[in-house]
């Protein structure tokens, strides 16, 4: 369990923590969702150990994270960062490979690259095991780091925006990969996602932060609702509930005055259930 | 594309590998091969299977050889064209190993203003009469030091803990200006004969090559290699970003530190025996890159070879160019190395 107690954190005169406390259980999916700017990657980075917050303790299973010693905390982690750009002369398993850092030696043995290859066959890229990364699209690169996070075998995962460049199809796999692996290996995985019907599919934690505070959080189904979508982002959202009860969002294109653009409920039903 | 499995891929990777070890050899014959010409041009020219056998005499082969040329080539030539190998080599892995940390394929030793710095603390000892020690022994120590604390100034702002290499780059070429200034100082101040000794050091010379000179180079040069080769995997790992790099487990800013003292160290020992040498570090490392990529198992090791290969033979063009003349080899490498660069620029864009 990922603890975190009255943290504080403030760039200059930006708060963007003001005494959050929350705590993250293993084996589940814990998604953050909240405006832009509003310091979610950040508190990745606080969890992580790469920022030092004002004050509050960070704690994994009763152990506290001393930013002045982060070594032995950051191995428990898998941490994919915002940032896809892969500008360097490395294959797509050579990248992988760095995945498992602290194993690497001059002399490279078999099991270090077929646990590389194995990860890259599971998100469907072994394929692409020996191209130049340089050549691959954005979305291709999103995966491979993915591939990355998973070859560490992490305790605790975390991704920043892991779909923001990936087609559906990818969108799929990786979110599928995620949910199975974090259920079966009793991963923390925290995620901070943008698309709100994406969370509400694959959250079984939602945690929604505005101006450093948490606003709401529970199960997506249980907080998700208009009013709470028109307080974090300030939109009129509508929402509907497939047949699991997982909600759907949709907001209504601006600037046709008396003109509804909302989909009958029934509809998007029906489009859900198809 | 063909379908790939897994024991497929595994023997790919390892033929990959295999094919780097190839470009390693490769360019280590051709090395060789510079290496051998090198000692064989000069004022009295020796055949190249001369040099070859007392190379081989030198390590216990017994072959028969003239007296002459063995004299020649143990206490005149092979001292130079070993410096020209060690020096070339420590400019190609300083350039890779800067242009790693700070992301920046354009970045180098002299980038950060390492070699101005060496060249500032030459002159002033140079200026200030060698502080009535020997010649040979004043100007190079003066140059290792302006050269490491130049770099210390920059060791304090790698310290920091959120400074960018962006940032990073902005100092070192704030401190190249500095110490061009400061060198521009002295030699204005100095008299015309002080003057031209200053320009004759910074022009790069391999002349002033010892088997002391050469014994030191060495050994410090092993020794950084080993410490570098060790972190291979770390440094190869920083070239994924800062962030990314921090993800895996690296811990970014003491390993950018060390790197740093390690290049520092190379640098300022070759730059106070042999002075200003440049390009070689900005262009060794490029051509390694597209050689066998950024795994630095191979680029490492490559960008030495490349260096040393340039010098090498920028050594024996500096002999023969006009027969009987010596250029100044620091104003070969960057003639020769000019059109390199520009073959990668525009190599670059078709790419």
């Amino acid at each position: 369990m990922l603890e975190v107690r009255d943290l504080s954190l403030a760039f200059d005169d930006l708060l963007l923590a003001d005494r959050l406390n929350f705590q993250l259980q293993a084996g589940k999916i814990h998604v953050i969702i909240g405006p832009n700017g509003t310091g979610k990657s950040s508190l990745l980075k606080v969890l992580f150990g790469d920022i030092r917050p004002q004050s509050g303790d960070v704690l994994f299973d009763g152990e506290r994270l001393d930013y002045r010693q982060t070594g032995h905390w950051r191995q428990r982690f898998g941490y994919m960062p915002q940032d896809i750009r892969l500008d360097i002369g490395l294959t797509v398993l050579e990248v992988v490979l760095l995945g498992q850092l602290d194993a690497l030696s001059l002399k490279l043995r078999d099991p270090l690259i077929e646990a590389a290859l194995k990860a890259l066959d599971q998100v469907g890229l072994l394929q692409l095991a020996h191209r130049d990364v340089r050549t691959l699209s954005g979305g291709q690169c999103q995966m491979v780091l993915f591939a990355q996070a998973l070859i560490r075998n992490p305790r605790i995962l975390m991704l920043d925006e892991p779909v923001s460049a990936l087609d559906l199809h990818f969108q799929q796999v990786l979110l599928d990969h995620l949910y199975q692996q974090t259920h079966r290996q009793h991963w923390v995985s925290v995620m901070v996602l943008h698309d709100l019907n994406l969370a509400a599919q694959y959250a079984d934690n939602l945690l929604v932060l505005k101006g450093g505070r948490l606003i709401a959080q529970g199960a997506p189904a249980a907080i998700l609702s208009p009013e709470l979508v028109h307080e974090v982002y300030g939109v009129s959202a509508e929402i509907a509930y497939d047949q699991q009860g997982v909600p759907f969002i949709r907001t209504p294109r601006r600037g046709r005055p008396g003109q509804s653009v909302a989909a009958p409920e029934a509809q998007v039903r029906a489009v859900l259930a198809g | 594309m063909t379908s790939l499995s897994l024991a497929e891929s595994l023997r790919l990777q390892r033929h990959n590998e295999q094919r780097r070890i190839w470009m390693l050899l490769a360019l280590f014959c051709v090395l060789a091969a510079s290496f051998v010409m090198d000692i064989a041009t000069g004022p009295s020219m020796l055949g190249v299977e001369e040099v070859v056998n007392v190379l081989l005499r030198l390590v216990g082969v017994p072959v028969g050889v003239q007296p002459t040329s063995e004299v020649i080539v143990i206490s005149l030539r092979l001292p130079i064209a070993l410096m020209a190998l060690i020096v070339g080599g420590v400019l190609g892995v300083g350039g890779a190993e800067m242009q790693t940390l700070l992301n920046n394929p354009m970045a180098s030793p002299y980038t950060l203003g390492m070699a101005a710095a060496a060249g500032f603390g030459a002159a002033l000892m140079l200026y200030v009469g060698s502080l009535g020690l020997s010649t040979e022994f004043a100007v190079p120590v003066g140059a290792f030091v302006c050269c490491m604390l130049s770099a210390g100034l920059l060791f304090g702002l790698a310290m920091m803990r959120h400074i960018t290499s962006g940032q990073l780059i902005l100092a070192g070429i704030a401190l190249l200006f500095l110490f061009q200034s400061l060198l521009s100082l002295v030699q204005f101040v100095s008299s015309p004969e002080l003057s031209q000794q200053i320009l004759f050091w910074l022009f790069g010379s391999l002349t002033k090559a010892t088997w002391t000179n050469v014994g030191i180079t060495a050994s410090v040069t092993l020794v950084c290699m080993t410490l570098l080769m060790r972190d291979a995997w770390k440094l190869t790992a920083l070239r994924l970003g800062e962030s990314r790099a921090k993800s895996l487990g690296v811990n970014v800013a003491r390993l950018r530190l060390k790197t740093l003292v390690i290049v520092a160290l190379m640098t300022a020992t070759v730059t106070s025996f042999v002075g200003i040498i440049g390009f070689i570090g900005i262009v060794a490392p490029n051509i390694a890159r597209m050689l066998v990529g950024e795994d630095q198992r191979y680029f490492l090791p490559l960008s030495f070879l490349v260096g040393a290969f340039l010098l090498s033979s920028a050594s024996v063009l500096s002999k023969t160019i006009v027969p009987g003349a010596l250029f100044p080899i620091g104003i070969v490498t960057a003639i020769i190395g000019v059109p390199f660069f520009f073959w990668m620029i525009i190599g670059k864009r078709t790419h």
